[in-house]
């Protein structure tokens, strides 16, 4: 079984994380398209971390036997993997946006610079 | 500095009176929406030759462009996709900075009819509401309007939700067949909700004081091209736009800084 200690502060973490998303999102700084990640992860870490047999139960199915809460870090890490994996996405379709923006300025500069 | 001005005199005597008198824009969002551009164009044209129609092409890799500015609209193209939200918003911006008294938008996909204009634009132009929009479901007569089952309850949902929050009956918060003063354009064009922006726009028009106003439309099936929305879309789309409902019942200041995109 896991230690409660580390089912408590797992679960408070996990919920400051839900917290700080929704505050981002709040005050304008953080979009809901790229929240939801976020928040699934935040969602997702508390359940595991509060309820405790069941994260027992998962650990059984995964043959984690000798420490449950291996399960929290293996499922934080997956998430954050999804979340860079996403940005990193995010990142490519922007730079290629930014390209495109530059050659289309450059083009409108040049045809201004012709009409005058 | 204006693009040009309205013809006032073209407009024959069917047009409103009191429609000849002010600069009236209609907006048309589009994507790959090359087979029925063009008609919706005619029929905007129809309705009212003064109507300038601006077409926002938001990335398409038809025709599009080509059909609208062919049709004699002015087209606006956006380099990339921006999604519905900031392609419509780019039209509320050129509607506000070429100071345009009325704007109405219209889908460039055919499914709004033109003809309906002067109902969805009658409170507007007597003064009643900021923002008017046309809604598949205020008659309570059953729509000819038809589409899935889960996206109807879905839409049903949405309304109920957004009732309760603006203290006002609304029947259909996903409509983009709509009518607006310079109130509500400015509104718009300040702030507007990037994808799938109608449900959050709702509500934001009740937070600024804005009086909304439905009124009964019936919608087409699609003329060509396809839907956007399918069925892993629509779970995101119940997701984030909740999510953004609520989330945005917290703020204060409700009109975001300059530049705090
Ligand atoms: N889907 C989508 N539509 C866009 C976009 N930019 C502009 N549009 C236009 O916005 C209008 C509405 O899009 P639709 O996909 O028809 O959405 P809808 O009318 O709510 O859904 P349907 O009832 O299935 O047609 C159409 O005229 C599109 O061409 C975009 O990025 N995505
Ligand atoms: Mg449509």
């Amino acid at each position: 079984m896991t230690p409660l200690s580390v089912s408590i502060a797992g679960a408070i973490a996990s919920f400051v994380l839900v917290l700080v998303v929704l505050e981002l999102i709040r005050s304008r700084r953080l979009r809901e398209r790229y929240a939801l990640l976020w928040l699934a992860t935040g969602i997702v870490l508390t359940v595991l971390s509060a309820w405790r047999e069941g994260l027992n139960t998962i650990a059984g199915w995964l043959g984690v036997r000798s420490y449950p809460p291996a399960v929290l870090f293996a499922v934080g890490i997956l998430f954050i993997l999804a979340v860079l994996l996403h940005y990193s996405t995010v990142i490519s379709r922007l730079s290629d946006q930014n390209v495109l923006l530059a050659q289309r300025l450059a083009l409108l500069e040049q045809e201004l610079h012709e009409a005058n | 500095m204006r693009v040009s001005e309205t013809v006032a005199t073209a407009a024959p005597p069917t047009v409103d009176a009191r429609l000849r008198e002010i600069r009236r824009v209609a907006i048309v969002p589009a994507l790959n929406e090359e087979h029925s551009i063009g008609r919706v164009i005619d029929e905007l044209r129809a309705f009212d030759p003064g109507l300038d129609v601006v077409v926002v092409d938001d990335g398409s890799v038809d025709g599009t462009s080509r059909a609208a500015a062919a049709a004699g609209a002015r087209v606006l193209r956006l380099p990339f996709n921006l999604g519905i939200g900031g392609a419509v918003q780019t039209g509320f911006r050129f509607a506000f900075e070429q100071d345009y008294d009325v704007a109405v938008r219209v889908d460039g996909d055919g499914q709004h009819d033109p003809a309906q204009l002067g109902r969805v634009l009658e409170p507007v132009l007597r003064g009643d509401a900021d923002i008017v929009v046309g809604s598949r479901f205020a008659s309570g007569l059953p729509s000819g309007y038809r589409s899935s089952r889960s996206r109807r309850i879905g839409i049903r949902l949405l309304a109920a939700i957004v009732s309760r929050i603006v203290g006002q009956r609304v029947t259909d918060t996903t409509s983009g067949f709509q009518a607006l003063n310079r109130e509500g354009i400015a509104l718009f064009a300040r702030d507007y909700p990037h994808d799938y922006p109608e449900v959050e726009a709702t509500v934001m028009v009740f937070r600024h004081r804005l009086r909304l106003l439905e009124v009964p439309v019936e919608m087409r099936e699609r003329g060509g091209g396809r839907s956007s929305i399918t069925a892993l879309r629509s779970i995101y789309y119940m997701v984030k736009v909740l999510l953004a409902i609520f989330v945005g019942l917290f703020r204060r200041d409700v009109v975001p800084r300059e530049g705090s995109e």
